[in-house]
C-alpha cells in the first residue's frame, strides 16, 4: 500500500522551503498517509486499461495567436511585491547556489 | 583561487576517450511568451512584460502560442526528429526567485520532437553525425541582478533583483545523445554542433540565435572513460557556455582537467561547472550529490498538444533547404575550398554575399568585398557583417561601376569607406568626391605627357624595348591624377605617344 513517512514529508517540506516544527510533521505525515491512502483506493477499481488521468476533459489543441496583448503596468506587478528597488522586484540574499 | 591541474591534451586523450553530451536552448523569436500575451521585445524597461500568467498570480491560466508549437516542430523536423503524435507540458518544481510561479512550465517524458540527428561538417570538410535524444518545449526565467558583492556576483550578495520580463519566453531546449567516437576532435566536433545549430535555427527563421544576446545558450556534458571501456565515465556540466569558441575551450578544458583527476587516482565529482571567458577554465558549482528533485507531473491548466499529421507535413514541406545542404551548393557554384567556405561561414558573410550576388554582382567580386575591406570595417569596428550601414545592392553597385570601368580598385576602396561612413549610395559618393576614374584623353594626356617629360630616363629605356619599364609612367600619371586614372587607358596612350608597339 502506498503511503508517505515522516521521512518523505520533512524532504518536501524542505523543497518547499516549508519550515515545519517535529509535531507538525508527526501531523501532517499522518494525514497525509491518510489522503494517500484514500486516494490509493481508486486504483482497485481503475484496471491496467485506464490510463491515469491528468485532464477531465477530452481537449487538445488549445492555442492562441502570437498577437501581443497588454501586459501589466510596472507599478500594477510590483504592487504585490514585499519589497521592491529599481523597479525590480527584491529578494533576499540566494544562498546555496552559484 | 585554487590552481586547477590540467593533463597537456595529447597525454589525455592517449589514455582516455572523451563521451560528451550536449544541450542548447533556443529562444524563440515569437511576438509573445510561451503561455501568455506579454510580448517579448527587448531592451523594455524592467516589469513591463508581465502579466497574472507569467507572474503566477492565483487563478491565472495559461493558454500555449501557437508559433511557439509551430517552431518547435520546424526545429524538430529539420533535426529529422520524429514528432509526437500526443504531448503533454509538465511541472518542474523548483524554488528560485528566477521564476515566480515555484515551477518551470517545461515537458518531461513527452517531448514534441524526439530521435533526430544532425549531420556537421568539420573544418577538413569531414561530416560528423550527431545524433538527438529530443527537442521540448519551455519557458525562459527572469533575469537577477545581484546587489551589494564584489562583482555583481552571487557571491556576497547582500540581496538581489527581480525583473520577469524574460520570464515566459519560449525556450527549445535541444538535447544530444551521448557523443562518442569524436576522440581528440570532441571540442571541435562541438563547436560544429553549436555551429550548424546555429546557422539551421536562423535558416527556420524561428530565432535570431544570437549567442551574444543570452538566444542561444550550450550546456556541456562531458566525462571520461579508458580507452576499451563502454561504460561511461562520471560527467561534469559546465552550464551556459555562451560562444562557439567558449563550447570548444570548454570541452578541451574539462577533457585536460578529468584526465589529471583520473590519471592521479582521483574520482570526478558529478556537479556543475561554471566557465570563464577570461582563461577558457571551469570551476565547481553545485555538487548534485541526489538526483535533483523536481516533482514533475502533468501541467493541469494546459490541455496536451497532439499535431495533426497533416499540420506535421505542412510543416515539413515549408522547411527551408538546409544550411549545410546549402552551403555546399554554393561551395560548388563559387569555386571555393571547404577552408575559404568555413571562413566565408564564420565571418557570417554567406547571406550577404548571395544578397550582394542576387543584386546583380559576380560572384568573385561579391566575396572580395564582403570577406576584404567589410569584414575588417567589421572587425575593427566590433560589428556583425549584416549590421554594417551598407547593403548588398550597393555593393553590387560598386561592382557594377568597377565592371564599366568607372572606379578602379582603389577608388571603389573609398567609395565603399564613405557609404559605411554615412556619405549616401555610391553613386552619390561618386558624384559628391568626383571619384570617377579619368579615361578622357584630354584630362589623361596631359598627365601622359607630365610623366614622359619628367622621366627621360625611363622613356629612354622603353624607347630601348623594355616596354615592361612603361609601369614606372603609369605610376606616375596615377599618382599625379591621385589615383583616379584608368590604368589601362594611360599605359596605352603613353605607348601610343612614344611610338611603341606594345
Amino acid at each position: 500500500m502506498p503511503g508517505i513517512t515522516r521521512e518523505e514529508v520533512a524532504h518536501l517540506a524542505r523543497l518547499a522551503r516549508l519550515e515545519l516544527k517535529d509535531e507538525e510533521l508527526d501531523h501532517f505525515a499522518g494525514q497525509l498517509d491518510d489522503i494517500i491512502g484514500a486516494v490509493a483506493r481508486v486504483s482497485e477499481v481503475a484496471d491496467q486499461d485506464v490510463p491515469p488521468t491528468s485532464h477531465p476533459l477530452p481537449l487538445t489543441n488549445v492555442m492562441r495567436a502570437d498577437e501581443v496583448r497588454p501586459s501589466l503596468t510596472p507599478e500594477q506587478a510590483l504592487s504585490g511585491a514585499p519589497a521592491q528597488e529599481q523597479q525590480r522586484f527584491k529578494v533576499p540574499q540566494i544562498l546555496g547556489e552559484d | 583561487m585554487t590552481v586547477i591541474d590540467l593533463l597537456s591534451y595529447e597525454d589525455a586523450l592517449a589514455s582516455y576517450d572523451p563521451v560528451m553530451g550536449l544541450e542548447v536552448h533556443v529562444e524563440l523569436g515569437t511576438r509573445t511568451k510561451m503561455f501568455c500575451g506579454c510580448s517579448t521585445e527587448l531592451g523594455a524597461p524592467a516589469n513591463s512584460q508581465t502579466c497574472p500568467t507569467c507572474l503566477g498570480l492565483p487563478g491565472a491560466l495559461p493558454v500555449v502560442n501557437a508559433i511557439g508549437v509551430e517552431s518547435a516542430i520546424r526545429i524538430g523536423l529539420a533535426l529529422n526528429c520524429e514528432i509526437a503524435e500526443w504531448c503533454r507540458f509538465a511541472r518542474k518544481n523548483y524554488f528560485y526567485p528566477d521564476m515566480p510561479k515555484n515551477f518551470q512550465t517545461s515537458q518531461y517524458d513527452e517531448p514534441i520532437a524526439f530521435n533526430g540527428y544532425l549531420d556537421v561538417q568539420l573544418e577538413d570538410g569531414e561530416t560528423f553525425r550527431v545524433e538527438i535524444e529530443r527537442a521540448h518545449m519551455e519557458e525562459d526565467t527572469g533575469k537577477s541582478t545581484h546587489i551589494g558583492g564584489a562583482t555583481g556576483r552571487i557571491h556576497g550578495a547582500s540581496h538581489s533583483l527581480l525583473d520577469y520580463n524574460r520570464a515566459g519566453i519560449p525556450l527549445i531546449e535541444i538535447v544530444t545523445k551521448p557523443i562518442e567516437g569524436a576522440g581528440e576532435r570532441a571540442p571541435e566536433v562541438a563547436r560544429a554542433y553549436v555551429a550548424e545549430l546555429r546557422e539551421l535555427i536562423k535558416a527556420l527563421g524561428v530565432s535570431e540565435a544570437r549567442m551574444e544576446m543570452g538566444q542561444m545558450r550550450c550546456d556541456v556534458n562531458l566525462s571520461l572513460r579508458p580507452h576499451g571501456r563502454e561504460k561511461f565515465g562520471t560527467r561534469s556540466e559546465t552550464k551556459n557556455v555562451n560562444s562557439l569558441r567558449s563550447v570548444e575551450r570548454a570541452a578541451r578544458f574539462e577533457i585536460q582537467r578529468h584526465a589529471a583527476v583520473l590519471s592521479s587516482g582521483g574520482t570526478i565529482l558529478q556537479e556543475t561547472r561554471h566557465f570563464h571567458e577570461e582563461d577558457g577554465s571551469t570551476t565547481s558549482g553545485r555538487i548534485k550529490e541526489e538526483a535533483e528533485d523536481y516533482r514533475y507531473f502533468p501541467e493541469p491548466d494546459l490541455v496536451p498538444v497532439a499535431p495533426s499529421r497533416e499540420w506535421v507535413e505542412e510543416i515539413r514541406a515549408s522547411l527551408p533547404e538546409l544550411p549545410r545542404v546549402r552551403r555546399n551548393r554554393l561551395r560548388e557554384e563559387w569555386g571555393v575550398s571547404e577552408h575559404d567556405m568555413q571562413s566565408i561561414l564564420n565571418a557570417g558573410a554567406i547571406d550577404p554575399i548571395v544578397a550582394t550576388i542576387d543584386a546583380g554582382a559576380p560572384a568573385d567580386q561579391a566575396r572580395k568585398w564582403w570577406m576584404g575591406e567589410l569584414a575588417r570595417n567589421a572587425n575593427e569596428t566590433g560589428r556583425a557583417l549584416d549590421e554594417l550601414p551598407i547593403t548588398p545592392a550597393q555593393v553590387a553597385r560598386v561592382t557594377e561601376l568597377v565592371a564599366a570601368g568607372d572606379l578602379n580598385d582603389k577608388l571603389a576602396r573609398q567609395v565603399i569607406e564613405a557609404v559605411l561612413a554615412g556619405e549616401g549610395d555610391p553613386d552619390t559618393v561618386v558624384d559628391k568626391r568626383g571619384l570617377k576614374v579619368v579615361s578622357d584623353d584630354g584630362a589623361l594626356g596631359a598627365a601622359v605627357d607630365e610623366a614622359i617629360a619628367g622621366n627621360a630616363g625611363v622613356v629612354e629605356k622603353i624607347k630601348g624595348g623594355k616596354t615592361a619599364a612603361v609601369g614606372a609612367l603609369v605610376g606616375a600619371v596615377m599618382k599625379a591624377t591621385r589615383g583616379q586614372a584608368d590604368a589601362g587607358r594611360a599605359r596605352e596612350l603613353i605607348l601610343e605617344k612614344l611610338g611603341v608597339e606594345a
